[in-house]
């Protein structure tokens, strides 16, 4: 163990005295280059969506290739906003964020403190069986869980998207657990002894110190469940529950007939807004996040 | 050890903490028997009948009929074929991903922002950026035919009109996707590789060549691992895309994947029982290839020690 730390400090001080030669200099410009221009075409379409939301119709359908607007025109954006489904869709996936988060965060963390601290029969095996419905497509269960809830009468609400969330998410429980296994035990050995009855020690102990890798894992579920299409598709029957990304698809589908491309794009940008808003501004975390899921 | 423990009387604690323990992991528990466990079952017994969700399903048990039907019909094999050629997309992903990881490994400028340039389309809603690039290949206004026609002066291609170029745009579109994804794996990957093992090789003479081919490539084998069976997972379930850019399966069906078909056959005719049969051929397609895969890895997955 001290060997590999050793090794990897020496490494460390060999990278940063690290004499680049000017002909490495010249190679990592033209890579750099390189990488630049690709990335620059990945984000184009993106950049070329924006721009056409704020086009004139006469502009988008002349043909010409052009990415700047001619006017500029902002009022895409408020006839968006002003649609009462669109301001619905939005309102509707925030109900299903909410509760979800809240309720499936606690159940997923009480369950990961489990698994990694406390000692039960079956550990293992409970653990794994929960781990393998990763693997189960859902293709396989839509079918069953359409009619279940169609028999529970939940088809014309959102517990459909709702309730199955609070009962918490296998990928949540997996990352928190491997998180929690960088905490000292002994911490729970301490407040046992002050008396501490479990859910204490998980509430007033380690929830505190798992909070970083607890607001990853929520905001990756948030965006999760703000881009969900299929399930919202499939349960929900009437139109007044549509999430947002239902709402969005059924608009191009109507609004494509038109020609109104603007309108289309305008929306589509609001939907994105927020899980972009939020991977800018934690793209740390998120990143160190998934990068983790490879290595393990 | 475990086994030997079980037997050994309890002490009145440690079964307080069993106890304990049981209750906090009871809501997955029960949400994963409720929401996974009951649904397979039920899938598997729908799956031989002509249940529509209307008639009663243990009244119209068939038997293997749904099976047999689902392999005679040439639409489900077209369907299995496009979603397989679909994964041409995996590997061109996967190089195109290493590439541009081993470029952000090295001592450039704005890596940071690179990254992020690489990962936005990871993030964004996959309905909305469907929409997108429905737009972008759309045929008389679309970008690609624009910068086509600006470069070449002809009109360029009818991108989800023609059987064949409908699979190279939806090709080209799973890998803009996720090619983040695959980038900030891959980078991650290279990361975790000792230096030293680069240092060796250059004082034995060996060319860049040479150290790709048995540091870089052999290290990285974990990484590509596990791209290759979440990749090959998740190519079997191709659909939203397939539905938003193609509503009806793109000219001829041939943009439609097999998860569309069951969709279509299940939700839209209301066949339940045969939607489910087809679902459980992809999960036993899906399961068969990932054991094949995890099988296979000690021949070719070396791990850093």
């Amino acid at each position: 163990m001290e060997l590999t730390v050793k090794q990897r400090a020496n490494s460390k001080d060999y990278q940063t005295d690290r004499v680049t030669s000017e002909k490495e200099k010249v190679f990592n410009v033209i890579v750099f280059l390189i990488l630049f221009i690709f990335a620059i075409t990945m984000v184009f379409p993106l950049v070329y969506m924006v721009a056409t939301s704020f086009m004139t119709k006469n502009q988008i359908l002349s043909g010409k290739l052009t990415l700047f607007p001619n006017p500029i025109l902002i009022g895409k954006y408020s006839q968006v906003l002003s649609k009462g489904q669109f301001i619905r869709g939005i309102f509707n996936t925030l109900t299903v964020e909410v509760p979800v988060l809240l309720i499936g965060g606690f159940t997923s963390s009480l369950a990961a403190f489990a698994f990694a601290k406390m000692n039960f029969r079956g550990k293992n095996a409970l653990f794994l069986a929960l781990l393998a419905t990763i693997m189960i497509p859902f293709a396989v269960v839509m079918i069953p869980q359409y009619n279940l809830f169609t028999k529970l009468g939940w088809t014309d609400s959102l517990a459909p998207l709702i309730i199955p969330g609070c009962f918490g998410n296998i990928g949540m429980i997996f990352f928190l657990r491997q998180n929690l296994y960088s905490i000292p035990t002994e911490l729970m050995d301490a407040a046992k002894i002050d008396g501490c009855n479990y859910f204490e020690i998980y509430y007033k102990i380690f929830l505190p110190l798992m909070k970083g890798a607890l607001g990853t894992q929520l905001m990756l579920w948030f965006m999760g469940i703000w881009n969900d299409y299929l399930a919202p598709t499939i349960f929900l029957r009437s139109e007044k529950n549509w999430t947002l990304q239902v709402v969005i698809r059924s608009f191009n589908s109507y609004y494509a007939i038109q020609s109104d491309y603007a309108l289309i794009m305008a929306a589509s940008v609001i939907a994105m807004l927020p899980t972009l808003i939020l991977f800018f501004l934690f793209q740390r975390v998120i990143i160190e996040s998934i990068a983790i899921s490879g290595i393990k | 050890m475990t086994s030997k423990k079980v037997k050994v009387q309890m002490s009145a604690m440690a079964k307080r903490e069993e106890k304990w323990a049981w209750l906090f992991i009871a809501a997955p528990f029960i949400g994963f028997i409720l929401f996974m466990a009951y649904p397979i079952a039920f899938a598997l017994v729908a799956s031989t009948s002509k249940w529509t969700g209307m008639n009663s399903l243990w009244g119209n048990i068939v038997g293997f009929q749904n099976y047999a039907k689902i392999l005679s019909d040439t639409k489900f094999w077209k369907a299995m074929g496009t979603t397989i050629i679909y994964m041409i997309g995996i590997p061109i992903g996967m190089i195109l991903g290493m590439l541009v990881a081993m470029g952000l490994n090295r001592k450039i400028k704005g890596k940071r922002l690179l990254t992020t340039m690489y990962y936005v389309p990871v993030v964004s809603s996959l309905v909305a950026v469907s929409i997108l690039w429905a737009w972008v290949f759309n045929y008389d206004y679309g970008l690609l035919n624009g910068i086509y026609k600006f470069l070449t002066g002809s009109h360029g291609p009818n991108w989800l009109g023609d059987e064949t170029m409908v699979k190279v745009s939806m090709i080209l579109f799973m890998v803009w996707k996720g090619l983040g994804g695959t980038v900030i794996l891959y980078l991650a990957g290279l990361q975790n590789i000792p230096r030293d093992y680069y240092e060796a090789a250059m004082i034995d003479g060996a060319n860049m060549w040479q150290k790709f081919k048995s540091i870089t490539l052999p290290l990285l084998s974990p990484v590509t691992f596990y791209i290759l069976i979440t990749s090959l997972i998740g190519g079997f379930q191709v659909f939203v895309e397939v539905q938003v850019m193609t509503p009806s399966g793109g000219p001829n069906y041939s943009s439609a994947t097999v998860v569309f078909y069951m969709f279509e056959k299940a939700f839209t005719n209301g066949q339940l029982g045969y939607g489910s049969a087809v679902s459980v051929i992809l999960a036993i397609i899906i399961f068969i290839i990932t054991a094949i895969n995890f099988w296979g890895q000690d021949k070719w997955v070396k791990n850093i020690e």
